[in-house]
């Protein structure tokens, strides 16, 4: 299968991970960012052929792991009612909010309704002019420009009936706020690949010029993560961090304009609530006044109730890298892909999933 | 079977009134003939000796018509492989409808046709049957409930806690078809090759395979739940551990491009025409053999071992060379976000 078999080439690899070991000598420590290179990594048991020398972190990279449980229960609150039909991502189903999840509540009777993509939640809204449709909107710049293209799009058609609960949350803040706790020392980025496609290189510039961060964008086969890590051990062997892309067939410097364009006609910047990190600035997208008939924190008066957080769950402690899901006394035990505790167990891309699915023996 | 052109089934057809005779008479009987079922008592009755493997199915799946098959082929496939996996030569099978209101009577006709062919195909009877009709909304379309009889021969012994250290895993085909065929239909989503169900009758094949080795220790369809979950079956019945090997597991480009755009892996995505085999390592190379030789298993191959390391876990070697455990399915697969 074109860029697909080319990318799995286990001789290439081989290559790529001989030039690594070659190359490695001084013990690093990199952080993929996002739950995809979890899984790549994970799936292809990459981590078991790195150097001892590399020490590989997983990020916040997961648009559901992230989610606080605050706004996991405006999600439900708004599903519980009974005007209001729920449009989401099937990621989002199963994340437990701080009493139920959006299943639970669609199993008692909430109109809850997974979607491929915000097109199909505006036909939803179509075709149920008496119901609020709400598409519950999650993700990082990937998916906002799809979201805000669905609002002009509603406003374009007229519909009246469609909101969205925003959100979205955009990488480089995030990076930065963990950088600045210091509480991870890192030498290291592999950047998001599809994130980056949108945003381009330049937004992580600052990681590399003002926190001396190597930082290098890729995709998510196994070659492009390999040589994401070669380029990372090359630059900091050479002591020169600064920005690449291993992902020229995605990533542009420039990224995708009208993509970025969409963005931000509909949504500006606002502080965003990330499990395990608090609030952080200028790390959400809310829409602007101007769609505020589209904005479901608008439309309702949204009450999610006092907000609790999992006994003994440290997905906010994963999510910052400081600790491994293995470290967790749930993992396996109490919190299991059927049974999750913490979201990061129930996203497909969350690094406890990954690890409880792909582990090694 | 007469056609019924747009003619709708109403609740009277499931009343044991006069529609639903004529719906028996005219509909079910002139496509599933034959004589233990044209007497039309209460039950079929018939003679049997040796040991009998019995089993029942219901099936359910949106939508009911889809590519390389339709729900009556699956009722049919899913019950002859269930027992064609216990190494049993399936002989009858029962057939239930429970119709919803308004149902159309053209889509009942082509479901009974495929049944038929089906169950031709396979060689099994229908030898009872009932019918219901549900209040519109209280069933999507139509269910089927199947079960079935078949005998096994002397000598056979086939049970997912078989398994031996030394054993050799074979996979009677690429997988995934089934279940990216269905989502494909169900969401709308076209590829360049439009993927295929594999929905088939096992039971021809499993009968070949036995003709050419006693040693056969497991069998197993990975319907629902994938290759992952059978083989993750085998490994907790047996006690013994399972090796694979990524690249002797045949999958489609297209159900591959289906299952990365998706976020599906494909060893959980369910099939209906393929069979996991444990068998003795000596025979694996013949069994494999004869399995190439029929359709329905033409790309057929040894994909992995029985260890006696990580007992009641699924390890796999990597196309890159790592390993990594490979868990059931748990919970239901669902598209990624980005």
């Amino acid at each position: 299968m074109r860029f697909i078999d080319e990318f799995r080439d286990a001789d290439m690899a081989k290559a790529v991970l001989g030039q690594i070991r070659r190359q490695s000598k001084r013990h690093i420590r990199l952080m993929e960012f996002c739950g995809g290179h979890t899984v790549t990594i994970m799936k292809h048991g990459i981590r078991q052929l790195l150097p001892e020398t590399i020490e590989m972190l997983s990020g916040p990279g997961c648009p559901v792991c992230v989610t606080a449980n605050v706004d996991l229960d405006k999600a439900i609150a708004l599903a519980l009612r009974p005007d209001v039909i729920i449009t989401t991502f099937g990621d989002m189903l199963r994340v437990p909010g701080s009493r139920s999840s959006l299943q639970k509540t669609r199993a008692d009777g909430a109109d809850v309704r997974v979607v491929y993509s915000t097109i199909d939640a505006l036909q939803f809204a179509r075709d149920n002019p008496e119901k609020a449709v709400v598409f519950v909107g999650i993700g990082f710049e990937t998916t906002a420009p799809t979201i805000a293209a669905s609002i002009l799009k509603a406003e374009e058609d007229g519909i009246k009936n469609y909101y969205v609960l925003s959100l979205h949350k955009v990488c480089p803040p995030v990076i930065k706020a963990l950088l600045d706790s210091g509480e991870v020392k890192l030498d290291g980025l592999i950047c998001p690949g599809h994130v980056s496609a949108v945003i381009g290189s330049r937004p992580w510039e600052f990681a590399a010029s003002d926190y001396g961060i190597a930082c290098v964008v890729t995709g998510f086969e196994p070659l492009d993560v390999l040589l994401s890590v070669d380029m990372l051990v090359n630059q900091l062997e050479q002591g020169e961090p600064r920005v690449e892309i291993a992902y020229r067939r995605g990533v542009t410097t420039e990224g995708n304009l009208r993509a970025q364009e969409l963005m931000n006609v509909v949504f500006e910047p606002s502080p965003a609530s990330w499990r395990g990190m608090g609030s952080v600035p200028q790390s959400g997208l809310k829409l602007r006044s101007k769609y505020e008939q589209f904005d479901a924190e608008q439309a309702f008066d949204i009450d999610p109730g006092p907000t609790l957080e999992h006994k003994g769950c440290i997905c906010g402690d994963i999510l910052r890298g400081v600790k491994t899901p293995p470290d967790c006394k749930l993992f396996r035990n109490s919190c299991t892909p059927e049974h999750p505790v913490g979201p990061c167990m129930v996203s497909s891309e969350g690094s406890c999933a990954s690890y409880y699915h792909y582990g090694t023996v | 079977m007469e056609p019924f052109e747009d003619e709708k089934i109403l609740l009277a057809h499931g009343s044991g009134g006069k529609l639903s005779h004529d719906l028996v008479e005219k509909g079910f009987l002139p496509s599933f003939d034959n004589p233990l079922l044209s007497r039309l008592d209460d039950s079929a009755v018939f003679d049997a000796s040796g040991r009998l493997a019995f089993t029942t199915d219901s099936y359910i799946v949106t939508p009911i018509f889809f590519p390389g098959g339709d729900i009556g082929k699956l009722a049919v496939c899913g019950t002859v492989n269930d027992l064609s996996m216990s190494g049993a030569t399936p002989l009858y099978l029962s057939v239930s409808f429970i119709i919803e209101e308004g149902f159309f009577l053209s889509d009942l006709n082509r479901i009974v046709t495929s049944i038929q062919q089906a169950t031709d195909e396979a060689g099994v009877k229908v030898v009872t049957g009932d019918t219901k009709v549900v209040n519109r909304g209280n069933a999507d379309g139509l269910f089927i409930n199947t079960a079935g009889v078949g005998i096994i021969p002397d000598g056979v012994d086939i049970s997912g806690s078989n398994a031996r250290v030394g054993d050799k895993v074979i996979l009677s085909g690429p997988i995934g078809e089934h279940g990216i065929a269905i989502i494909s239909e169900r969401e709308g989503l076209k590829f360049a090759s439009p993927v295929i169900s594999d929905c088939a009758p096992l039971n021809k094949l499993v009968s070949e395979m036995l003709e050419v080795s006693s040693q056969i220790h497991c069998l197993r369809d990975p319907t629902r739940g994938g290759l992952a979950t059978t083989l993750n079956e085998f490994a907790t019945q047996s006690k013994v551990g399972i090796l694979i090997h990524e690249d002797a597991i045949p999958v489609q480009d297209a159900v591959r491009a289906a299952c990365e755009m998706l976020g599906f892996d494909p060893l959980y995505v369910a099939n209906e025409g393929r069979l996991v085999a444990v068998v003795a390592p000596d025979d694996a190379e013949k069994i494999v053999q004869r399995m190439q030789q029929n359709k329905y298993a033409a790309e057929a191959a040894i994909i992995g071992e029985i260890t006696e390391e990580h007992a009641g876990m699924v390890i796999m070697r990597t196309h890159l060379g790592a390993s990594r455990i490979v868990d059931m399915l748990v919970g239901e697969l669902l598209p990624r976000i980005c």
